[in-house]
């Protein structure tokens, strides 16, 4: 079966895909609006961390891409809160104009190496792997992933993240109880796409380089993280909601190291993630098809039987 | 004091579909003020609201409010101070959030905007939501942690209405807030409706199908026809009025009858 170092990268990976889901979960499940800013807000987040790693400042780097992940989302909010973009299509027009962003930062070129400056990862290697070894790794991504996670669930409990979510579940309500609803998208797409840079950001520095074409198809990954999550843990508070997230992050990472051992070639992956990701959220539709069919059988072979 | 000036609007100006639903309008609610509206449909009662509560901006008018002109404010400022309910039991609630939460996003209201954005709801503001759900007499107090789309459309009605009053608004306005109850758990809402009004001394508009109600209720009755108010009784003239009277005076006063099936059925019924 899987080796004690799959499952340890499979666990990283996890982690600090973990808050790629976590945005989504935002935008998605709480927002209700499909965030195609993803894929580009995350290769963003790569290239600021990795920039600015090359500039000797692994730490500030992660602020840094959170900040730009931010913009970005706050450049999909505008567009549909105060220009009449559809939701989908302001975060396709962000994503695509990304792509030279994301070009310009890394200097124009469509990838970095950071194999030879300083990382979250080597600092805390200096510092951890005395102790614990290996894992040192698996606990920076875990440290940081767990952090969002408690600042998350306690953010959603506030006069400010209940706003939110009422957004989401009845904007009519909303606007009827004082509350700006652009404003509150704003606040949430900037939040979700800070994470998604985050998550950019540690994986830039995990992987040692940035790539132009990292976040290609991370919408869909962070989607089957948060279906997987939210079908095998169920939703309820936010608490369950957000361990969810991580649950389904860590089991998808996984299930693609299953599929790497059972010698599915790495091409492949991003398809297995679309049937995935098509497959759960079709899921209640076919359970639906299934039980009228089976009631209609039922009805009309029991009417030939009388 | 809500006074509405010369209000107009126009949908679909320029357009086959050109449809005048406010027809300069003018109108003076006092202080405390209960009015009931009637009217067939697209008579401009739901317009009237709308333009009110800021759905959209009106054509041409002003609308002030206690002596703030509210014309250009947007609609989520003006629900600071106005209070809505719509026929719709589901649209005043967020269905997949706790009791709790909803009452506490209504109460945002009585805090300054932004203000606390990151504090939590407190012990006593809790306390302070059950001892106003316990008037509900629908025991909902012992509910709080529970999903709002589990409660029953009248609960849920009831809810807005305590949503929409727990801070005291200086205008509240009801949307035939009653129609889409069974006829038990209407006479419960108005009769919540009438306590919580008269209690906090609110103004308040409500449009209603109800002959019945509409003379039973408030202080006052509008009748609405092509976007104007064609009758406004109070006072003297308002008791002891039948709904058979109150009919015949609007078949006298806008030229034709309300030709409403709900109307007819409802003031057959009383």
């Amino acid at each position: 079966m899987l080796s004690l170092s799959v499952v340890q990268n499979a666990l990283e990976v996890g982690f600090i895909y973990a808050l790629v889901a976590l945005a989504l979960f935002l935008s998605y499940s709480i927002l209700n609006i499909a965030d195609m800013t993803t894929d580009g807000g995350f290769t963003l987040g790569c290239a600021v961390s990795a920039s600015v790693c090359i500039m000797g400042h692994p730490v500030l780097a992660l602020f840094a891409a959170m900040i730009a992940g931010a913009m970005a989302g706050f450049i999909t909010a505008f567009l549909q809160t105060k220009l009449g973009v559809p939701s989908i299509l302001a975060g396709i027009v962000t994503n695509t104009g990304l792509y030279t962003v994301n070009l310009a930062v890394m200097g124009f070129s469509s990838n970095l190496s950071l194999f030879n400056c300083d990382s979250i990862f080597t600092l805390a290697k200096d510092a951890l792997s005395p102790v614990v070894g290996s894992w040192y790794k698996l606990i920076v991504a875990a440290l940081i992933t767990l952090i969002i996670c408690t600042l998350t669930v306690l953010f959603l409990g506030t006069r400010l993240g209940i706003s939110i979510r009422a957004t989401g579940d009845n904007p009519d309500m909303v606007r009827a109880s004082s509350i700006n609803t652009a404003t509150m998208i704003t606040i949430g797409l900037c939040l979700s796409n800070a994470m998604t840079s985050l998550s950019g950001a540690v994986l830039a520095q995990y992987n040692k380089s940035s790539d132009i074409n990292l976040g290609t198809g991370m919408v869909v990954i962070g989607l089957a993280s948060l279906i997987i999550g939210e079908t095998l843990v169920g939703k309820g508070g936010m608490f369950r909601c957000v361990l969810a997230v991580l649950v389904g992050s860590v089991l998808y990472r996984f299930i693609i190291a299953l599929a790497l051992k059972m010698n599915v070639p790495a091409e492949c992956l991003k398809l297995v993630s679309a049937i995935i990701v098509g497959f759960a959220i079709a899921l209640p539709s076919l359970k639906n098809w299934a039980a009228f069919q089976k009631r209609k059988w039922a009805a009309l072979h029991g009417k030939e039987a009388q | 004091m809500l006074e509405l000036t010369n209000l107009s609007k126009t949908f679909n100006p320029g357009t086959p579909n050109q449809k005048t639903a406010l027809s300069h309008l003018n109108f003076r609610l006092e202080d405390g003020d209960f009015v009931t509206i009637v009217g067939s449909n697209g008579a401009g009662k739901s317009t009237l609201f709308n333009a009110i509560a800021g759905t959209f901006y009106v054509d041409e008018g002003s609308i002030r409010l206690d002596g703030k002109d509210i014309t250009y404010l947007p609609e989520y400022k003006r629900s600071r101070v106005i209070g809505r309910l719509f026929q719709d039991p589901l649209k005043g609630t967020a269905p997949h959030m706790s009791i709790e939460e909803n009452l506490s996003l209504a109460y945002l209201r009585a805090s300054k905007p932004g203000f606390g954005a990151f504090s939590r709801v407190s012990k006593a503001d809790k306390a302070m939501f059950r001892d106003h759900l316990a008037l509900l007499g629908m025991h909902l107090e012992d509910r709080m942690k529970h999903p709002v789309g589990l409660l029953s459309g009248g609960q849920r009605q009831a809810l807005t209405l305590l949503m929409a009053t727990i801070v005291t608004p200086q205008l509240l306005l009801l949307d035939e807030h009653t129609a889409a109850l069974d006829p038990a758990t209407a006479e419960k809402v108005l009769e919540l409706t009438r306590s919580i009004v008269a209690e906090r001394h609110i103004s308040c508009m409500m449009v209603t199908h109800n002959m019945h109600q509409a003379i039973t209720m408030g202080n006052r009755t509008l009748m609405m026809s092509d976007g104007s108010i064609v009758l406004d009784l109070k006072g003297k003239e308002r008791e002891g009025l039948t709904v058979e009277q109150m009919l015949q005076m609007f078949r006298d006063k806008a030229n034709k009858a309300l030709d409403n099936d709900r109307i007819l059925l409802s003031s057959l019924g009383n």
